[in-house]
């Protein structure tokens, strides 16, 4: 129920007095509710659930969390070679 | 897909795995509140990637599931009005009540449309001015901004044959409702990261803070909830009480104000009622009261309804974390996703469903 895919903002538009989008989900295209998140601008990934668009992606703070997970155990394989696994 | 397909590598997760492993020295059971998280960890099997010491048990966040029967015998009763044209998101579609489902009444001849978003009910009212257009308006926080658009558009172009019926529900109070339980086994929890995503996660600090049990705000791919997992267990290793933000990426601490003013020009705070736990004071939302005119259950006058629950049914006992699917004796075959006796079974996020449909019901006896 609380199901929510980043996608691609491709367009922006106006409709009935609300500010819309159209999200491009890895080639499916749908229309999401940006009314809520003015600081949307086009090219960003935007979070949306239920047709409206809820959070921008932070693309530093993805970076950030990968590669930290990435470099999980790298120090131990560096330091403690024959620590345990 | 971008910001989907990296949280789903194998070689990350399998380095979380060992890492978990590794700081793991004791027994812990921690609680994933969201069904959207407990769908996702069934069905990526990351509980089965974690050390044996580490239990997840699975939580109330999935509003379908917890939505009153006697709620869903009122949506039925509406859905069956001549003039009527009932829309709902899909996953309601199939929830018994306590004598149809809105497929059946489909079937039978009732309007009744699937919806993806909540202002498409609103265009089908403009669309079809002579019939009155209901909106099923479930949901926790997460969906609670689009459906408070849908009634303050309506409201705002002055259309008069919309109305919702309001079937909204808080994850906050439900937390505390877990951890007041007598017998509480969990100790600590993956934050939902969605309902986050709107609210911020200042009430789960005051909940950390108050309860004195760590917090990490959790996403849904398999590598968040591992790292979730991670972080959780290495707060309780170290006797940590704090909140982290896991899902950093979505998640900020004040949320989307802008969404939550929304929320709060539609909604107001009430007493709720969940299916298989009961009442939770301050645990859902109404329409407010300048709103009332687009409240269903004012409209069509379906008044109060009184339903039975099957007592085999120990969906309140998992609900809450006490015990899982498989310690049911219903599980699998007096209570299947087709016929289900109770909240977790109803829906694809309960925990009954994702064991089901996951195969756990085979498989559990042989493990």
């Amino acid at each position: 129920m609380c199901l929510a895919i980043p996608g691609r903002v491709i367009e922006v538009f106006q409709d009935r007095g609300l500010r819309m989008a159209r999200v491009d989900f890895g080639g499916t295209v749908k229309k999401a509710c940006l009314e809520q998140l003015p600081e949307a601008v086009l090219g960003d990934y935007v979070l949306v659930h239920v047709g409206f668009a809820l959070s921008v992606v932070d693309p530093a703070e993805a970076e950030r969390t990968y590669r930290f997970l990435e470099e999980l155990g790298q120090l131990d394989e560096i330091h403690m070679p024959e620590g345990p696994a | 897909m971008k910001y989907l397909d990296e949280y789903r590598d194998g070689r990350v997760a399998a380095k979380i795995r060992s890492e978990i492993g590794r700081v793991t020295t004791r027994p812990w059971t921690l609680m994933e509140v969201c069904g959207g998280q407990t769908h996702s960890i069934v069905k990526h099997g990351v509980d089965r990637m974690l050390p044996s010491q580490i239990e997840l048990v699975h939580g109330p966040g999935c509003p379908v599931c917890v939505t009153p029967l006697e709620q869903i015998d009122k949506a039925h009763a509406i859905a069956s009005r001549p003039g009527v044209t009932f829309a709902s998101f899909g996953d309601m579609l199939r929830v018994p009540g306590s004598h149809t489902d809105l497929l059946r009444l489909k079937s039978e001849g009732a309007d009744v449309r699937i919806v993806y978003a909540p202002l498409d009910a609103v265009r089908l009212a403009q669309q079809h001015p002579d019939r009155e257009v209901v909106f099923f308006a479930i949901g926790f926080e997460t969906t609670a901004p689009a459906n408070a658009l849908a009634v303050t558009q309506a409201a705002a172009l002055g259309i008069k044959n919309f109305s919702m019926l309001v079937s909204h529900v808080l994850v906050p109070p439900a937390i505390a409702a877990v951890l007041q339980s007598p017998g509480n086994r969990v100790q600590g929890f993956l934050g939902p990261g969605h309902v986050c995503t709107v609210m911020g996660y200042r009430e789960y600090e005051a909940l950390a803070a108050h309860f004195q049990v760590p917090i990490v705000i959790t996403g849904f791919e398999p590598i968040d909830l591992l790292d979730g997992v991670l972080r959780t267990v290495r707060l309780l290793e170290a006797g940590k009480v704090e909140l982290q933000n896991q899902y950093s990426r979505i998640v900020t601490r004040a949320g989307n104000v802008a969404a939550q003013r929304l929320v709060w020009s539609a909604f107001e705070v009430c007493d709720r009622k969940w299916r298989g736990i009961g009442t939770i004071p301050k645990s859902g939302l109404r329409l407010r009261y300048e709103l009332q005119e687009y409240d269903a259950e004012r409209r069509f006058d379906v008044g109060a309804m009184e339903t039975l629950e099957p007592a085999a049914c120990i969906s309140g006992q998992i609900l809450r974390g006490l015990k899982k699917p498989h310690d049911c004796p219903a599980f699998g075959s007096a209570c299947t996703p087709e016929r289900p006796l109770g909240a977790t079974m109803v829906s694809a996020e309960g925990a009954c469903a994702a064991y089901f449909a996951y195969g756990r019901h085979r498989q559990e006896a042989t493990r």
